[in-house]
């Protein structure tokens, strides 16, 4: 027989039984059905952790400081040779660092020198009084040191350059109405006024250019500024004097991020022993992804529980169709049919009860669960925007419906080499 | 009777069970068929006629003896190979008619060609050449289980008869049916013996049908009791 006609045989057959087909492939859609949200949940959420993550910084960064920063993994250890009691002043706080010594261009220059760092550029910080728009109300902003080297998860707009000579600043999507734009797209491009006031107390203002509006972000807050401006803004706060040697509350070192985590561990262990501290933004996300990777594994395994239970549905299901369709087996071996092609058409089968189940399982989760999103966002998730909290990607879909078709291919094999085996005289013979 | 037959068995024997258990359905049996004979093998039940039957049929092997078709040993054929040799060269009519529940007539027909790997658009072709020549072209699409009786014969001389085999083996063809019906099918099967020169084998206990052959075979406790030819048919 050919593979085509035992395909459209075994389909056809798949149909002939069609309540206990309609109640194997329930099984099923369910099994399908949460398999597709848990791992939406997943991907929903790791997504949104990884676009946290790049409006943090990016992944081929340390975040350095002076003394080594409260870890994720318990406290440090004290050092007389590197720590340094926390002086709880200097730097505004900043997202990755604790509040530490600042570093001055001498550390720059030391952790330039360590072998795996590529290069090293000092985060400065300004202070920025308020944010105005065309002479309106003033509000109060506050300027990310790291947004020079972080992507932000943008509304609108395009990212900050790293390289331009414009000023230009990303302001927080909840600034877009109250400086008096209709919408994030009106705001790009459009001039603002960032007000500060210098060391000597003397008001100035910036007009820099919006380059972008940023999602609020769970992990980062306020607005961000290119270098050009970070530069001229801290030009203009210290209003040329010299306060003794220029200090830094953190720096980035810039690595090679393809190399191993291994490697990657023991530059970090290098850079400890200089007497810094180094993060990476996975380091500093550590925790919530293993809590995240936690309960989608758990929510996985219900899934998984599920799919199980109906594979022994399938089964059931063969073993009567086999035992049914006894004299049809005899039959056609009588007629010729190999074993082997016998065991394939149970076998396929199987394969299509459980494409029927994950094929109409899958896009109905995807239906419920766009709705589902829709309701989550608007009411309990509403304060973290941005959140999708189920993200369907085709690929995972597609995986979810071969995965299960494997799975009932695997429990058709039983009832199906059970076919293959009858002898074509006792299938005749049975009544 | 021609030169060389194309089923010869020789020396046969088959037993089921062992120890107490054991029983010998046949007992050194020998048996030729020429090409274009029709055979009846004739028994009561439980005197081995299907087992043997089974056994020239490629579908059971025999504990001892040898067993040929057109000249070559099947015993030591492939099951590969067995497989083949039935599919193309073989045709059954069971009792029970064995129609496939919820499938159309012509899906009925051409399943042997199917199994043989034939394209669908032949397939159909062919099918309903044949069935055209038992007048059931008009129930092809029909379910095979909504027909009558000796119209589910029919379909199922037709599926016999799809692949243009060399013999027919035919199990208690009219067990089913009644005398009119019973009749009918006997006509089509001696007339595809006759047009056709196709070898018939049948396996009954109806001496009315078994009289309509070439040569009866009966058997009676695993052995070949009596054999008794029509008169001048053979030759």
């Amino acid at each position: 027989m050919k593979t085509i006609d035992l395909v459209t045989t075994a389909v056809r057959n798949t149909f002939r039984s069609k309540l206990r087909t309609t109640l194997t492939v329930l099984a099923l859609f369910i099994g399908a059905f949460t398999l597709t949200l848990t791992t939406a949940v997943g991907a929903g959420v790791t997504d949104y952790v990884e676009k946290q993550v790049a409006s943090l910084g990016t992944d081929d960064v340390f975040i350095v400081t002076r003394a080594a920063p409260t870890t994720t993994e318990g406290p440090a250890t004290y050092d007389p040779a590197t720590s340094s009691a926390s002086s709880g002043t200097g730097a505004p706080g900043l997202p990755g660092a604790g509040q530490s010594d600042p570093l001055t261009d001498a550390d720059l220059s030391t952790l330039a020198q360590i072998n795996g760092i590529l290069s090293v550029d000092p985060v400065q910080a300004v202070a920025i009084d308020f944010i105005q728009h065309e002479g309106g109300q003033e509000y109060e902003f506050s300027i990310n040191p790291t947004s020079s080297i972080t992507r932000a998860d943008l509304l609108a707009g395009k990212q900050l350059s790293e390289a331009a000579s414009t000023l230009e600043v990303m302001i927080p999507a909840d600034y877009v109405e109250s400086l008096g734009f209709a919408s994030p797209e009106d705001a790009v491009g459009a001039t603002v006024q960032l007000g500060l006031t210098d060391v000597l107390g003397a008001q100035h203002q910036i007009s820099a250019v919006v380059a972008g509006v940023a999602q609020e972000s769970l992990l980062s807050s306020g607005g961000g500024a290119n270098p050009a401006l970070v530069a001229e803004a801290a030009d203009l706060q210290s209003a040329g004097v010299d306060a003794g040697p220029v200090r830094y509350p953190l720096a980035v070192a810039y690595f090679d991020s393809s190399q191993s985590e291994d490697s990657i561990q023991a530059l970090n262990d290098v850079i400890t022993d200089a007497g810094y501290g180094a993060q990476t933004i996975m380091d500093q996300l550590g925790v919530i992804r293993t809590v995240i990777d936690g309960i989608v594994g758990v929510l996985n395994a219900f899934a998984i529980v599920a799919l199980i239970a109906a594979a022994f549905g399938i089964v059931n299901t063969l073993l009567m169709s086999v035992q049914e369709r006894t004299r049809e087996i005899g039959l056609m071996k009588a007629m010729g049919m190999r074993s082997r092609r016998v065991f394939f058409l149970f076998s396929f089968e199987a394969a299509f009860i459980g494409f029927l189940g994950s094929a109409t399982g899958a896009p109905t989760a995807v239906v419920i669960g766009t709705a589902l999103n829709a309701a989550l966002s608007a009411g309990p998730l509403e304060a973290l925007p941005g959140l999708e909290i189920l993200l369907f990607e085709p690929s995972a879909i597609i995986g979810i419906i071969a995965l299960i078709m494997v799975i009932a291919f695997i429990s058709g094999t039983l009832p199906a080499s059970r076919a293959a085996r009858k002898n074509p005289i006792d299938s005749l013979r049975y009544e | 009777m021609t030169a060389s037959p194309i089923i010869d068995v020789r020396n046969i024997s088959k037993a089921y069970g062992s120890g107490t258990g054991r029983f010998e359905a046949l007992r050194d049996v020998s048996l030729q068929i020429g090409q274009g004979e029709s055979v009846a093998i004739v028994g009561k039940s439980g005197s081995g006629k299907s087992t043997l039957m089974h056994i020239i049929a490629l579908l059971d092997t025999p504990d001892a003896g040898t067993v040929s078709f057109a000249g070559q040993d099947a015993l030591s054929l492939s099951p590969r190979r067995i497989s083949e040799l039935r599919n193309k060269e073989f045709g059954f009519v069971f009792q029970q008619f064995f129609l496939t529940p919820g499938t159309s007539v012509l899906d009925n027909v051409t399943l042997p060609l199917k199994i043989a790997g034939m394209p669908a658009g032949m397939r159909k072709e062919r099918g309903l050449t044949v069935l055209d020549q038992f007048e059931l072209a008009d129930k092809a699409s029909n379910k095979a289980t909504d027909l009558s009786g000796g119209q589910k014969q029919r379909v199922v001389i037709s599926r016999a008869l799809v692949n243009e085999p060399n013999v027919i083996f035919a199990d208690e063809p009219t067990g089913n049916l009644d005398t009119a019906t019973g009749t009918v099918v006997e006509d089509s099967l001696f007339a595809l013996s006759r047009d056709l020169g196709i070898t018939l084998v049948i396996v009954t206990h109806d001496e009315d049908l078994a009289a309509r052959c070439d040569r009866q075979i009966i058997i009676r406790d695993g052995a070949i009791a009596a054999e008794t030819s029509r008169t001048g048919a053979a030759a």
